[in-house]
């Protein structure tokens, strides 16, 4: 690793004003479990480092008429194993208990998380069924993004621009009938990021779907969500053979990275299955 | 003769009760702070990249990677080590568990075993074997073949629920 300072501003007001006195040479730090790595790997070099260690008022989680409100230097960890956030979003603490092991929960952030971008990563495709917002504040003042809203960019690229900082999440709470599940396809070892990921959320009304939604990990160069599945859906009377036609929609959204965990013709037909057991369980078929 | 321009920070932890303070430079890594600068070699390095468990160490309360963390974010931090959980002379149940029922061969994997299932006994001292599994399962051992930690943590387990 090269050579870099390392600053703790102790408010967001003295990080914004390092981060805007360095520009393009700094980089924000949380838990540095992925920033670190790549720059052990000298696949970033950076000459400043804003560590968020000592700014206070980053790490809550709390319960609002909007959902849940997470901050940013909440630890992936506290997440999986918050009881709020279990009795309001199942599907949420389902995910992040699914993100490595222990170990590393308890360093990554769930501000870290949002930022990254790695398309493999286990809590995007869930904030993209929930519907789940980004706040990021700059020295100019906060903005709310939805991460809907492109928030997933591209590889390792995210909507956080140079300058900001992501101070916390809202993730609205599921529909109090839905059934939601979270499947992490890993052949491999059970530490292991997702050779695809599948977070769905699903409602059934009066015997028809009325709500139904799928997020998709690792089979693209970001999350993405799976419009075209309520298309084939919503206002029916969920069946096998529905759903199966639904699930086989999500293909024409995967263009996986062929690797060590499977080549592309692999990865997109286990989205498709995987979608298909999703939708399985959530519209109660099972 | 290049010259050594490298800016050293001082870095300050408590590891096992005791205050150190030492200059380094900010990209050294807590493994290697623990090792190097404090002279505390229980803790090993080996992937050097968060997954095989071998550095694992209590930081704050929880375990973490101590080889993708810098020392710098550890600064003001509360760390134990392996050499930090027996106390005095009396081994901690989970060091006397893992030698009477085989828990380590070559041993190079096993004060990262010790401290991460440690951090599971403090929780929840009779966790069953998928409960050992899911929390142990970011540390790897390539001679034990695993059941045998299993067992020697549930046999911890008992001691300390037994209170010693
Ligand atoms: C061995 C290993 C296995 C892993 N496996 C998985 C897995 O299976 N699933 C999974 O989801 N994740 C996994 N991860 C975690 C990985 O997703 C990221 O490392 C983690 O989410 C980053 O969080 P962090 O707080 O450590 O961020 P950092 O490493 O500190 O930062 C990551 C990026 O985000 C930026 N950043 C961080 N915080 C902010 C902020 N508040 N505002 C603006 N920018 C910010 C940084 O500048 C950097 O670009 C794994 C990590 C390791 C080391
Ligand atoms: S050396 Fe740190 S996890 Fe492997
Ligand atoms: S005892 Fe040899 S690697 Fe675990």
């Amino acid at each position: 690793m090269r050579d870099f300072q390392f600053h703790t501003p102790s408010t967001l007001a003295e990080a914004h004003s390092l981060l805007s006195d360095y520009g393009e040479e700094a980089r924000v730090i949380s838990g540095g479990t992925g920033l670190i790595n790549m720059m052990k790997q000298d696949l970033i070099y950076v000459d400043h480092l804003v560590s968020l260690q000592n700014i206070d008022g980053l790490n809550y989680i709390r319960s609002t008429g909007e959902g849940l409100q997470i901050g940013g230097r909440t630890t992936q960890q506290e997440v999986a194993t918050s009881g709020v956030v279990h009795e309001n979003n199942p599907l949420l603490t389902e995910t992040y208990g699914e993100v490595a092991t222990v170990r590393v929960r308890n360093a990554a952030t769930v501000g870290g998380g949002v930022a990254h971008g790695d398309p493999a990563q286990d809590p995007p495709p869930t904030l993209l069924v929930l519907d789940a917002s980004v706040h990021a504040a700059s020295k100019d003042g906060e903005r709310t993004v939805k991460v809907r809203d492109g928030w997933f960019v591209d590889y390792y690229t995210t909507g956080v621009e140079e300058g900001e900082i992501v101070t916390g999440i809202t993730v609205p709470a599921a529909p109090a009938n839905a059934k939601t599940t979270y499947i992490k396809f890993l052949p491999r070892t059970a530490d292991d990021y997702p050779t695809v990921a599948v977070s769905a959320l699903g409602v059934v009304d009066g015997g028809v779907v009325t709500d139904v939604r799928v997020g998709l990990g690792a089979v693209n160069s970001t999350a993405v969500l799976a419009e075209s599945v309520a298309g084939v859906l919503v206002g029916k009377e969920p069946t096998a053979d529905l759903v199966r036609e639904a699930a086989e929609t999500v293909r024409d959204l995967c263009a996986p990275t062929p690797d060590f965990r499977g080549s592309a013709e692999y990865k997109t037909d286990m989205a498709v299955v995987f979608t298909r057991r999703a939708l399985t369980r959530v519209l109660g078929l099972e | 003769m290049t010259q050594d321009t490298t800016v050293r920070v001082p870095v300050t932890v408590t590891v096992n009760g005791t205050e150190y303070t030492a200059e380094v430079p900010p990209r050294r890594t807590l493994v290697d702070f623990i090792r190097y600068d404090l002279g505390l070699t229980g803790t090993k390095e080996a992937c050097s990249v968060g997954v095989c468990g071998i550095c694992t160490v209590e930081m704050g309360g929880v375990i973490v990677s101590s080889c993708i963390l810098l020392a710098v974010q550890a600064s003001g931090s509360q760390i134990t080590t392996i050499e930090g959980v027996a106390d005095g002379e009396k081994l901690h149940p989970l060091q006397e568990a893992f030698m009477n029922y085989g828990g380590f061969q070559c041993g190079i994997c096993t004060p990262g075993q010790i401290m991460a299932s440690r951090a599971l006994l403090e929780q929840n001292p009779d966790p069953t074997e998928d409960e050992i599994k899911d929390w142990m399962m970011g540390n790897l051992c390539r001679c034990t073949g695993y059941y045998k930690i299993i067992e020697s943590i549930q046999k911890a387990g008992e001691v300390i629920r037994l209170g010693n």
